[in-house]
């Protein structure tokens, strides 16, 4: 039996639609990356990695933007990880049953699709303002308070993956909860806790917002984290938006770095994802 | 008798004793975590209410009505941000969602098999490019290509038409709400796509296979079976593209141009909260000046928890549909 | 009311063949035990001898596992679940709230359905327990891991790789690690829930073994649908119908001629 025109024509049309669309979504990927490569790999030079950012209308490098990014981007993770496993751990195992959890989980997914510029408003109020001055100690923090749902996010599935049996059976040799959590539960979801966190890493490395009112930025050299700290997204959104050519040069510059290491560490966790899938 | 048993004594001098107490600090440890998680979110509230009571007091309702945004003379209003914040988020949401739900129709029902891996992790990487490039990408490529391409013949056919014409009139320069709406729009996409994905995939193989026999199309399928089941997932997901929408910052800011003048026009530059707030936070010298911009992030932080909270809830509901426990 | 009524009323002791001098390794009384709302265990009293291998056989739902799992009071661990009565082991109610969970789970090992084997090598998991229960040097542990692996008839098979993950094992050695694990820590009393459903009849019938060389060191309680098991394992049998006891005596009189209506039909096949 022969499907009528006007349902074939609808067919037709949902399957027209529904490639277009895929093609679309790719077509704008392939053109920002294309877009990066191109303005990225033209502007890259070996004196990005031995150069500071440089005044207006000189040119330079970017080296104190990734070292003060690199070092906030550790030191929200020193901070961020920890309270995030012990809250995932908290809403999987020790408050699985309880009000508590549930009220937090659902917290913890607002807080994590939440704006991030809300948050480096909040750390400013609270860090900035009360110390009188910006510092990499607070772009530290609002890198933390990002990567905190993440990691309680992708903590609590993990253990939750882990079938009801494991954790009987190691209750039934009579281990206390601590050491079935740590011994044997943590090593099982190890794998996938840690794919959580570098993908939470991938997210901080690119966030601008939280950074501009708490490191802000800085022109010169600062191993100090009591300061303003250089930080290679903002040192981005000022030289791209200010009128001198050398400073875009070194913003694609920039970019084009941190979209590689984005997605080269986006593609590492899902290689390592894949890996441990296959026992 | 058991000769193996272990002897009271041995059970009495084992290391258990220490068990209960590190069990008891343990518990607390991470019950304190999970506590912390709330009180962020409290305080985020709190500090955002009361660094921007200055504005409200100030200013009153008018903050959210008024148009001005007068530096020297310190008077604020959040009309033109809010308004450009919802303009901007309503154009993202009109190209994301369907885009979306075709791309997920695509990925579960059309591509090859072989072939939705690699493609779903392509459309999940547009997740994966930080918003800064986004923005970048948008200022010296796509606004210079919207100026030069796009945005003549859209005024050009639709400038002086009856009540659209007004959309779509005023200088090709580029920088504007529509273009801003377009770059967050792609934005989005992957964010309602995979979790459509995901719920589309779904659907118990029985209702879709009955559809099946009895003869249906792809499309009657998609429309008849799939959506009406996932109806509440997919709202969710839009919820959740248009929280992103509200909150997104850099690429709107490079894009949008930082205008506080209300215009009618898409292909205009406006304003929005986020990018009033990054543009002009480090700037503002005044304590009613930085008052105002963080009632702006205040009042953006209302919004955002409201619609993330309903799409929250839409997406619980199709997972207790599926009969998932948590 | 019918026979079968009163007949629950008899005490265990008085309904059996059972030499009444064996020494009593679990004496249950009046359990009951809640879902929630649903009441799985209704007033089961039955006296579990010491040195032998007791099975627990009924329908789906009849409430086995229940009762295994009250007894090492690992149902604790999901909110909504409660027990009431008493399970008497050595002179003490376990059941006792004040009663320690681990001098519980030292007295009593559980082998649980699906071999779960700790994601670790085979040494680390048959020590698993033993490093938390007793101080004991390195060559200590190694002799008793060793000693539990035999006894569980897998050392031969892994003795040289002790190293490797527990993981690479089949099923059936996933197992008898499983129950290598649980008796290293020396247990009185060893509870096996279904433990060879998941298995090939291989490894179910080198468990079966097992199980009946253990039993001279163990109390063994288990739990199976598989009726045969039960016949050819066990030394007494605890017939289970909808959370009653409904017949407790030695399995050769239980599986050739049962006192219970109710019995002999599951015996016979009336239904599953």
């Amino acid at each position: 039996m022969a499907i009528p025109a006007r349902r074939r024509v609808a067919d037709v049309a949902a399957f027209a639609f529904a490639t277009t669309a895929t093609v679309f979504g790719l077509v704008w990927l392939a053109w920002i990356l294309w877009t990066t490569l191109r303005q990225g790999a033209a502007a890259l030079t070996p004196s990005l990695f031995s150069q500071m950012t440089p005044p207006p209308g000189a040119t330079g490098g970017l080296i104190n933007a990734f070292y003060g990014s690199a070092v906030m981007i550790l030191l929200g993770l020193v901070i961020g990880t920890p309270i995030g496993v012990a809250a995932g751990t908290y809403l999987a195992e020790h408050g699985r049953y309880t009000r508590l959890a549930a009220i937090v989980s659902f917290v913890n997914d607002i807080l994590l699709s939440a704006p991030s510029i809300v948050v480096g408003l909040f750390v400013y109020e609270l860090v900035v303002r009360t110390a009188g001055h910006f510092s990499g100690y607070a772009g530290a923090l609002s890198l933390a308070m990002i990567l905190l749902p993440i990691v309680v996010r992708t903590t609590e599935e993990s253990l939750r993956l882990i079938p009801d049996q494991m954790r009987e059976a190691g209750f039934a040799l009579g281990l206390p909860r601590w050491r079935v959590t740590r011994q044997i539960l943590y090593k099982a979801a190890l794998s996938a806790i840690l794919t959580g966190i570098l993908l939470g890493v991938a997210r901080i490395a690119g966030e601008t917002a939280p950074l501009l009112f708490t490191a802000l930025n800085n022109q010169f050299w600062s191993s100090s984290l009591n300061g303003p700290l250089a930080n290679v997204p903002v040192v981005i959104f000022q030289y791209a938006m200010s009128p001198y050519d050398e400073w875009h040069t070194l913003a694609w510059a920039g970019a084009f770095v941190l979209t590689a290491f984005v997605l080269i560490l986006n593609i590492l966790v899902r290689l390592l994802a894949r890996k441990g899938n296959q026992p | 008798m058991n000769a193996t048993a272990a002897d009271p004594a041995e059970l009495a001098s084992s290391p258990r004793k220490s068990g209960a107490g590190a069990d008891r600090a343990f518990q607390l440890i991470t019950a304190g975590a999970a506590w912390l998680v709330l009180l962020l979110l409290g305080g985020v509230a709190v500090s955002m209410a009361w660094g921007g009571r200055l504005a409200f007091k100030t200013f009153g309702w008018h903050f959210v009505t008024g148009k001005d945004w007068d530096v020297v003379g310190g008077k604020f209003g959040a009309f033109v941000p809010i308004y450009g914040t919802l303009v901007t988020s309503a154009i993202a949401l009109m190209i994301a969602v369907p885009v979306s739900i075709g791309i997920a129709l695509f990925l579960t029902d059309i591509a090859p098999r072989w072939t939705r891996g690699p493609i779903a992790i392509a459309i999940e990487l547009l997740a994966a490019i930080p918003s800064i490039i986004y923005g970048m990408w948008g200022l010296f490529v796509f606004a210079p290509f919207m100026a030069a391409h796009v945005e003549p013949w859209l005024s050009g056919h639709f400038g002086n038409k009856p009540l659209i014409g007004p959309l779509f009139s005023g200088p090709p320069i580029g920088i504007g709400m529509l273009t801003a709406g377009i770059v967050l729009g792609i934005m989005v996409i992957p964010f309602i796509s995979s979790v459509a994905r995901e719920v589309f995939s779904a659907v118990p193989a029985p209702l879709k296979e009955s559809a099946v026999a009895l003869g249906s199309t792809r499309w009657e399928i998609l429309s008849r079976v799939t959506l009406p089941y996932t109806r509440s997932a997919v709202i969710g997901a839009i919820f959740l593209g248009l929280g992103r929408a509200l909150g997104e910052t850099m690429a709107v800011t490079f894009v949008l141009g930082n205008a506080h003048d209300l215009s009618a026009s898409l292909l205009m530059p406006s304003n929005s909260i986020a990018a009033a707030i990054a543009n002009e936070f480090t700037e503002a010298d005044t304590d009613l000046y930085r008052s105002s911009l963080i009632a702006l992030g205040f009042l953006l932080f209302v919004v955002t928890f409201v619609v993330l909270t309903i799409a929250k809830l839409m997406l619980l509901r199709l997972n207790r549909q599926l009969g998932r426990t948590h | 009311m019918t026979d079968s009524t009163t007949a629950l009323r008899i005490t265990p002791a008085e309904r059996t063949s059972a030499p009444t001098s064996t020494k009593v390794a679990i004496d249950i009384r009046d359990l009951d035990f809640y879902y929630g709302k649903g009441h799985a265990l209704k007033d089961v009293s039955m006296a579990i001898p010491a040195n032998s291998v007791t099975a627990i056989i009924g329908p789906s739902g009849c409430g086995k596992s229940t009762l295994l799992r009250t007894i090492n009071r690992i149902f604790e661990l999901y909110p909504e679940q409660y027990a009431a009565g008493s399970i008497t082991i050595d002179g003490r109610n376990v059941l006792d709230r004040r009663y320690p969970l681990s001098d519980l789970r030292r007295l009593v090992g559980m082998v649980f359905q699906k071999p779960t084997p700790f994601p670790s090598s085979i040494r680390s998991n048959v020590a698993f327990a033993l490093s938390y229960y007793e101080r004991l040097s390195k060559s200590e542990i190694n002799d008793r891991v060793e000693d539990a692996l035999r006894q569980a008839a897998l050392w031969d098979e892994v003795k040289d790789k002790l190293n490797h993950s527990a993981l690479g094992l089949s099923g059936g050695q996933q197992q008898r690690l499983c129950i290598a694990r649980t008796i290293a820590v020396r247990p009185e009393i060893l509870l096996l829930d279904e433990a060879t459903s998941a298995l090939d009849p291989i490894s179910t019938a080198k468990v079966e073994e097992l199980i009946d060389e253990l039993r001279e060191r163990f109390t063994i309680v288990i739990v199976t649908h598989n009726m045969q098991q039960a016949a050819r394992v066990s030394q007494r049998t605890a017939f289970f119908h909808l959370g009653e006891l409904i017949e407790f005596g030695s399995t050769s009189e239980i599986f050739t001629n049962p006192h219970e209506q109710k019995t002999r039909d599951y015996i016979t096949g009336r239904y599953g």
